[in-house]
């Protein structure tokens, strides 16, 4: 948790990358952390599959199919991790779906977090009431960051709630849609930045959905302290390999 | 102990709204306004009418004679075969689209398995002039091409699901992707008492009329209302749950849930839920579900394509793990020979999901004053290929 708060005082806009562990290759995940640390992203949020991912949209969800395929599992992924610490040093994230959090058991899956060195977690289907009533204190006992999602259609009552149950940053998702669904941002977009930026949450925001390149990565940053690829990066690993990592990361601030 | 959903959404542990946030306005402002909805008098007197004069409601409570005396016993079948459009999914459908227009709802979406659900909703959107898209698995789009056309009659844009196994639960994967995307106009009208909490119960209290109905009919004539036992086959459980309704809390009234076995429990190939499940999250929804000990969700497999779901209702978990519930699992033989049976003994064609109902007799014995009740939730006409190939009828 600690490295996620440290980057979040740091004196710029933080480029947060997306990718599912596993994919292309199932032993790609370590190279993958590797080159997007090198190549200056500042926070990676690491994908464990899920069969049936709801809120993602093709991309993420074939990709999930193929490291699934591939023989990923969240066994195996505490291990691909295990001594990640000794190479990388940004904050990482595991995000994924809560049922097989739930089959490996949330105190265990907390724990292992906390020996490889994840900062936090973003479960998109574990809702706020049952984070709070059950799992909060797990979260927190294992130094866990637990990052909630908000969309322009949450109300301004609901953000309220979610500030106070967050503790590294909160996901804002740009627009009513599944990942890799939109690209550019509209005034309807922009206002939405305006009015959560007005709210001077206690945690800063960083933006997710709809950002592939400089433009939209710097129209989404304008407000909000960071913003999160995914969809566009994962098209670039099935098009060009852990070689196209370079150019992408490069062409986009 | 109660077996109705508690003020938190939840039977027992199951239950509740694992959604994610996208989905959240949709699905509160349907907890908060549903219970009121359904008790507004227009709703009520919109309802009930339209069930009586557009689906042909009541249903007979049919006392089975020759089935009867072949089994010892006294079986009763509530026909919801006799509905319009051959099955109970349409009480449901005809519910939830008077609760879309009220909540000012402008478009619906579906997800469909073999399709009966989707072309349910299909007539339910044709009879208000709504435009309705239903999500159906790509593979069962291949396997139900009547249905395909009956729905694309009835006005409705059929959207195949090319994702993961491409079945139900893909179906349904993308329905809810749809919802995400269209947060304010759209309703989502499952089709089983499956989702996030209000589903499973605003579902199971549309389905309920189905066990209101067997009180009036079995007090007329049995002079009592109140069965032995009520049996029903459950895929996702909405006809299971309307049959079982008004009984729940009854001690006196046994609840016999069937579920498919598909080519044998140990096969591989199968779809009993409370046997090969694990409590875990799908669709909204904490229940239990087929999962691979990693808690991805396996594919299910059985003859009939309405009980092929990897879950099973909250509602139905709790009355399995409580043990409220008698749970007993029939394969595709013995479904089929039971389908055979009643066409044979009784003149009605049976739904291959209720076959699986109607089989539990060779392997389950009753008292000979025992009076039984089994929903026959849906008629055969969409399954005679399944039953012409199985038994080489041509």
């Amino acid at each position: 948790m600690k490295r996620i708060q440290e980057a979040l005082q740091q004196n710029k806009k933080l480029l947060s990358i997306y990718f599912t562990a596993g994919y292309p290759n199932l032993d790609d995940t370590i190279p993958v952390l590797k080159s997007l640390e090198k190549n200056g992203v500042d926070m990676v949020e690491i994908g464990l599959p899920f069969s049936d991912p709801l809120a993602d949209g093709p991309t993420i969800q074939a990709s999930s199919t193929q490291a699934l395929k591939n023989g990923m599992t969240t066994e195996v992924l505490f291990k691909q991790l295990e001594g990640v610490r000794e190479h990388i040093s940004i904050p990482l994230i595991i995000m994924g779906y809560f049922n097989p959090v739930l089959q490996y058991g949330v105190e265990t899956f907390c724990k292992k977090c906390s020996e490889i060195g994840i900062d936090g977690l973003i479960l998109p289907d574990l809702p706020l009431a049952e984070y709070n009533l059950h799992y909060r204190e797990l979260f927190e006992k294992y130094n866990l960051a637990n990052i909630f999602l908000i969309t322009p259609q949450t109300s301004k009552e609901r953000i309220r709630e979610i500030d106070e149950a967050s503790n590294g940053f909160i996901y804002m998702v740009s627009s009513a849609s599944t990942t890799g669904k939109t690209s550019g941002f509209a005034e309807e977009q922009i206002s939405y930045f305006n009015r959560i930026n007005a709210l001077q949450l206690k945690n800063p925001q960083i933006v997710g959905f709809g950002i592939n390149n400089a433009e939209t990565f710097t129209k989404a940053t304008k407000k909000a302290k960071g913003a999160i690829i995914g969809s566009a990066f994962i098209k670039t690993l099935t098009n060009d390999g852990l070689a196209g990592i370079p150019n992408f990361i490069k062409r986009l601030r | 102990m109660s077996y109705h959903v508690n003020e938190n959404g939840y039977y027992g542990e199951f239950g509740g709204a694992y959604i994610p946030e996208m989905l959240y306005p949709n699905v509160e402002e349907l907890r908060q306004q549903y219970l009121a909805v359904m008790q507004e008098d227009s709703f009520k007197q919109e309802f009930k009418q339209l069930l009586k004069e557009y689906v042909g409601r009541p249903t007979p409570l049919y006392y089975a004679i020759r089935f009867s005396k072949k089994y010892n016993t006294n079986i009763y079948l509530k026909r919801e075969d006799l509905c319009h459009t051959g099955a109970h999914k349409v009480n449901n459908t005809i519910g939830q689209i008077l609760m879309a227009k009220r909540l000012g709802k402008n478009r619906i979406i579906a997800e469909t398995g073999a399709g009966q659900h989707g072309v349910a909703t299909a007539t339910v959107c044709a009879l208000m002039g709504i435009e309705c898209v239903v999500y159906m698995g790509a593979v069962d789009i291949e396997r139900q091409a009547p249905n395909v056309a009956r729905m694309k009659m009835l006005g409705a844009t059929v959207i195949p699901a090319t994702s993961g196994s491409k079945t139900l639960k893909d179906a349904t994967n993308e329905a809810i992707r749809d919802w995400i995307n269209n947060p304010t106009d759209t309703h989502y009208i499952i089709g089983s008492v499956v989702g996030p909490h209000p589903y499973p119960d605003m579902v199971a209290r549309f389905q309920s009329v189905i066990s209101e109905e067997i009180k009036t009919q079995l007090l007329e004539k049995e002079g009592k209302e109140n069965p032995d036992y009520v049996v029903a086959c459950v895929g996702g459980g909405s006809n299971a749950a309307g049959a079982y309704y008004h009984y729940l809390d009854n001690p006196n009234v046994g609840i016999i849930a069937v579920e498919a076995a598909g080519k044998g429990i140990k096969s591989g190939e199968s779809a009993a839920t409370s046997v090969l499940g694990k409590p875990g999250i799908i669709h909204g929804s904490k229940t239990l579900l087929m999962q691979t000990t990693d808690g991805q969700i396996t594919e299910p497999y059985s003859i009939s394509a309405g009980l092929d779901y990897p879950g099973v209702g909250p509602m139905h978990a709790h009355l399995f793990t409580s043990g409220r519930g008698e749970f007993i699992s029939i394969t595709d033989a013995e479904a089929m020979e039971a389908g055979l049976e009643l066409s044979k003994l009784e003149g009605i064609i049976p739904a291959i999901e209720t076959s699986h109902a109607l089989a539990i007799f060779k392997n389950r014995q009753f008292k000979k004053d025992d009076i039984i009740v089994i929903n026959l939730s849906g008629r055969g006409d969409k399954d005679l290929n399944t039953y012409i190939d199985y038994f080489n009828l041509k």
